[in-house]
C-alpha cells in the first residue's frame, strides 16, 4: 500500500510544492494536499493556536487539522533556513512544535530540518533523510531529489517570466499571450502565503484583475533584480521573503511600467513591521507612485478591503490620465 | 564625539563606567518614561515591538542633551532586534537627526568589520585598555545583579512597604559613583545597605519571571513587574540577567560560576526541540529549571508581536498542563493599562496561594 504523505496548502506552499510533491511521489508516496483556505479551516485554526500568532500561522494550524485523517505522514518540515545565513521568521521555526503541543490525534509529523543556513547543498542530506523514513531504496532517493530539483527549476522559471506561482504550480497552464495584456500594471508585494490565499486576502488578485489591472507580484522579480536591489542596504537582511519584498519593491518603484504598489501584510507580522517601513519611507521618499498599505487578519472585512482598493485604482488612474494630457 | 546608548533596566551604569574609562563623553538618555514611548510610538512602525519605539524615543531625547553618535548592540536573526539599528536610522534621518550610528555585532564579512567599530568609538586607545574597560563594565554589570538579586529576596519580606526600593536606590548610585579601582570598597557597602534592612520572617511565594530580554530587565517595560509582585508578598527569580547575557555572548561563557542558557537550552525539550530566535527556547527552558526548583508559579513577559516569545507562548500551556505548574503570559505594549494588569497580578497570586494552602491541607 502506498504511504499518504500530507502537504498542507499555507505557509510556503507556493514556493515549493513543486519539489516537494515531485520528490515524494519520485519515493512512490502518495501526496494529499489540503483544499484551498476556507471558513471551517480558519475557524479550526483560530481555535487551535494563541491569539498572538499571525494570521497565516492561524490558517496553517487548520488545515493541519484538515489533513490529519487523510494521510498517514502530514509533512510539516522545521523551515529553518532556505538561503545561505537567511531564515524564514522565528514562528517558522517553532512551528512544528507549536502544532505537535497543540493539535490531538495527528498521525505521524515528518518534521525534519530543512536548513540551508551554512551551505544549499545540505539540502540534499537533509532530503536523504526524509526520503529514508519512507523509502528502503537510495537509488530511488537520490533519483526523486534529482527529479524535485528540476522540477522546482522549471517552476522559477516560469514564474520569472512573469506567471504567478499560484497558476505556474499547474505544469499546464499558459497565459493567453501579449494580445491579453492589459494597459496598467499594480504591483502587489507580501509574503506568498498572503497574497496567494485567496480566502485571507478576499480575492485581492482577483479583484484587480476583474477592474483590468495586470498584477506582478514580489515573485515575478528574478532574484539577481532582488538582489541588486538590496546591495545597497547599510545591513544585509536576514530574512529570506523580507530581503525578496524589499528587493522586488525597490524593483518596481524604479520600474516605469508599474502604475501603483500594495503591500500586504498580516496583522502584527514582525518581519514585515521591519521591512514594511523601509519600503514605505522609500516610497515617500520617491513619491512618485500611489502605495497601498492593506494588513490582513481574521477581521479583515470585505467592504473594507473593496473600499481601499477602490481609493487606490482611482488614484493610479488620475495619476496615468495626468500623465496623459 | 558625545556617544549615548539605549536604556534596558541598569544596563546604562556598566556601559556609562566603561566608555568613560576609555576617556570616552557620554550622554545617558533620562530613563525611559511615558514621554519617550509616546516620542518613540510616534514616530516608529505600529507593529514594531515596545523594545524598539523605547529606543527611539531615548535617542530623540538624548539628541536633545547633545548626543550625536549611537552605540548599540545587533544581532544576525532571526529575532527583528537584529535590523534595529538600521531602521531606528532611517526613521531618525527622515525626522532630521543626525546622528552617526555605530552597531557591535557579529561582523557578516570579517572579524575586522567588528575591530574598526570598536576603534571609530575608542579612538586610540590600547586594546589591552579596551579589554580593561570592559572587563570593569562587566564587574560592575555583576555587582548591579547582585543588589537586584537581594532586593527580590528581600521585598517580600520588608517591615515597611519601600524599604527595599529607597535601600536599592541608594546602593545602585554607589555602584554608579564607584570609579576604576574602588568597585569592590563599593559593592561591600552598597551590599551592606541591602543587608541592613529590616524584615519579618514569613514564608513566601516564589515565582519564576521567564520571556523576552528587553522587557524582563526594563522595569518601565514591565510596569515595575518585580515591585508589585514583591509587594503582594512575592519573591521573584528572572530567567535573564544582564551579566550573565553578556557572559554568554560576549565572553562565549568564560566566566566561571554564571549560570548560563546552555542549561536552559538543554531543558526546553520535548516542548521546543529548537532554538526559535531571540530568547524563546530559554522561555521554555527556564519555566522548565523553576518547576524542577520547586517554585509556585511563572510568569512569562513579552512585548506584543514579539515573534520568539509567541512561538513560546503557544507550547507553555501544554506544559503546564503536564507539569501542573501554573503559568500566565503578560504582554506589554504603549497601550498596556496599569489597573487591568495589576488586577491579572493579584489574582495569580491569590490562585497561587491558595493552590499553596490546599497543598498543606492534603499534606
Amino acid at each position: 500500500m502506498t504511504v499518504k504523505i500530507g502537504i498542507p496548502r499555507a505557509l510556503l506552499f507556493h514556493n515549493f510544492i513543486p519539489y516537494w510533491k515531485t520528490f515524494f511521489e519520485g519515493i512512490g508516496a502518495e501526496v494529499v494536499i489540503s483544499g484551498l483556505t476556507n471558513k471551517a479551516i480558519l475557524q479550526d485554526g483560530l481555535r487551535l493556536s494563541v491569539d498572538e500568532a499571525c494570521l497565516p500561522v492561524k490558517v496553517a494550524f487548520g488545515h493541519v487539522e484538515h489533513l490529519k485523517n487523510k494521510a498517514d505522514y502530514i509533512f510539516i518540515p522545521r523551515l529553518v533556513s532556505v538561503f545561505p545565513r537567511e531564515y524564514i521568521c522565528p514562528k517558522f521555526l517553532g512551528f512544528p512544535d507549536m502544532v505537535r503541543q497543540n493539535v490531538q490525534g495527528l498521525p505521524g509529523v515528518i518534521d525534519n530540518n530543512i536548513n540551508m543556513y551554512r551551505r544549499e547543498s545540505d539540502l540534499y542530506r537533509q532530503f536523504f533523510e526524509i526520503g529514508s523514513l519512507i523509502c528502503g531504496n537510495p537509488f530511488k532517493i537520490a533519483l526523486a531529489i534529482k527529479k524535485a530539483g528540476d522540477a522546482i527549476k522549471r517552476f522559477t522559471a516560469r514564474v520569472e517570466s512573469g506567471l504567478r506561482p499560484d497558476r505556474a504550480i499547474d505544469s499546464s497552464y499558459s497565459e493567453d499571450g501579449p494580445a491579453g495584456r492589459k494597459d496598467t500594471t499594480v504591483a502587489v508585494i507580501g509574503h506568498p502565503y498572503n497574497i496567494y490565499d485567496s480566502f485571507i486576502n478576499i480575492g485581492l488578485l482577483k479583484r484587480l484583475e476583474d477592474a483590468g489591472i495586470n498584477v506582478l507580484t514580489t515573485d515575478n522579480v528574478p532574484e539577481k533584480e532582488v538582489n541588486d536591489h538590496v546591495a545597497h542596504l547599510n545591513k544585509k537582511l536576514f530574512w529570506t521573503l523580507g530581503r525578496r519584498m524589499v528587493g522586488a519593491a525597490y524593483h518596481f518603484l524604479e520600474s516605469p511600467g508599474i502604475s501603483g504598489i500594495i503591500h500586504v501584510a498580516s496583522f502584527a507580522c514582525g518581519p514585515d513591521s521591519m521591512t514594511g517601513e523601509l519600503i514605505e519611507r522609500k516610497a515617500r521618499r520617491i513619491g512618485s507612485k500611489p502605495y497601498l498599505n492593506l494588513t490582513l487578519d481574521e477581521h479583515t472585512g470585505e467592504a473594507g478591503i473593496v473600499t481601499r482598493v477602490e481609493a487606490f485604482l482611482d488614484m493610479v488612474g488620475t495619476k496615468e490620465q495626468a500623465a496623459r494630457c | 564625539m558625545k556617544v549615548t546608548f539605549p536604556h534596558m533596566g541598569n544596563l546604562w551604569i556598566c556601559l556609562d563606567a566603561m566608555l568613560k574609562y576609555l576617556g570616552i563623553e557620554t550622554v545617558v538618555p533620562p530613563p525611559s518614561s511615558k514621554k519617550t514611548l509616546d516620542l518613540g510610538s510616534k514616530h516608529s512602525p505600529e507593529f514594531a515591538c515596545m523594545p524598539l519605539k523605547l529606543n527611539l524615543g531615548n535617542f530623540m531625547e538624548a539628541s536633545e542633551m547633545g548626543a550625536d553618535t549611537i552605540i548599540m548592540a545587533g544581532g544576525c536573526g532571526p529575532c527583528r532586534f537584529g535590523y534595529y539599528a538600521q531602521v531606528e536610522h532611517v526613521i531618525l534621518e527622515d525626522l532630521g537627526y543626525n546622528y552617526r550610528l555605530v552597531v557591535m555585532e557579529p561582523p557578516e564579512k570579517h572579524i575586522s568589520q567588528l575591530l574598526s567599530r570598536i576603534r571609530y568609538i575608542t579612538g586610540n586607545k590600547p586594546w589591552i585598555e579596551v579589554i580593561r574597560g570592559i572587563k570593569y563594565g562587566y564587574s560592575k554589570a555583576r555587582a548591579v545583579d547582585m543588589l537586584e538579586m537581594a532586593a527580590m529576596r528581600k521585598r517580600p519580606l520588608e517591615r515597611r512597604p519601600g524599604q527595599t526600593d529607597t535601600a536599592l536606590n541608594e546602593a545602585l548610585s554607589i555602584i554608579a559613583g564607584a570609579v576604576y579601582g574602588k568597585l569592590d570598597e563599593a559593592y561591600a557597602r552598597a551590599s551592606e545597605i541591602m543587608e541592613q534592612i529590616p524584615v519579618d520572617r514569613k514564608p513566601v511565594l516564589k515565582i519564576g519571571l521567564v520571556g523576552e530580554i528587553y522587557t524582563l530587565l526594563e522595569p518601565f517595560s514591565n510596569l515595575d513587574l518585580e515591585k508589585k509582585l514583591g509587594r503582594l508578598g512575592v519573591e521573584v527569580d528572572r530567567s535573564i540577567y544582564l551579566s550573565e547575557w553578556v557572559n554568554d555572548h560576549l565572553f562565549m561563557g568564560l566566566v566561571r560560576g554564571v549560570r548560563s542558557s546552555s542549561l536552559y537550552t538543554r531543558l526546553s525539550a520535548p516542548y521546543l526541540r529548537h532554538f526559535v530566535g531571540g530568547h524563546g527556547q530559554e522561555t521554555l527552558g527556564a519555566a522548565a529549571y523553576y518547576n524542577n526548583k520547586g517554585y509556585d508559579g511563572i510568569i512569562q513577559i513579552l512585548p506584543f508581536t514579539c515573534m520568539p516569545e509567541i512561538v513560546a507562548q503557544s507550547v507553555l500551556p501544554q506544559f503546564s498542563r503536564d507539569t501542573g505548574m501554573p503559568v500566565m503570559t503578560l504582554i506589554v505594549d504603549e497601550q498596556t493599562g496599569e489597573s487591568g494588569y495589576m488586577t491579572r497580578l493579584e489574582a495569580f497570586v491569590d490562585l497561587l496561594a491558595e493552590k499553596g494552602a490546599r497543598k498543606e491541607e492534603l499534606a
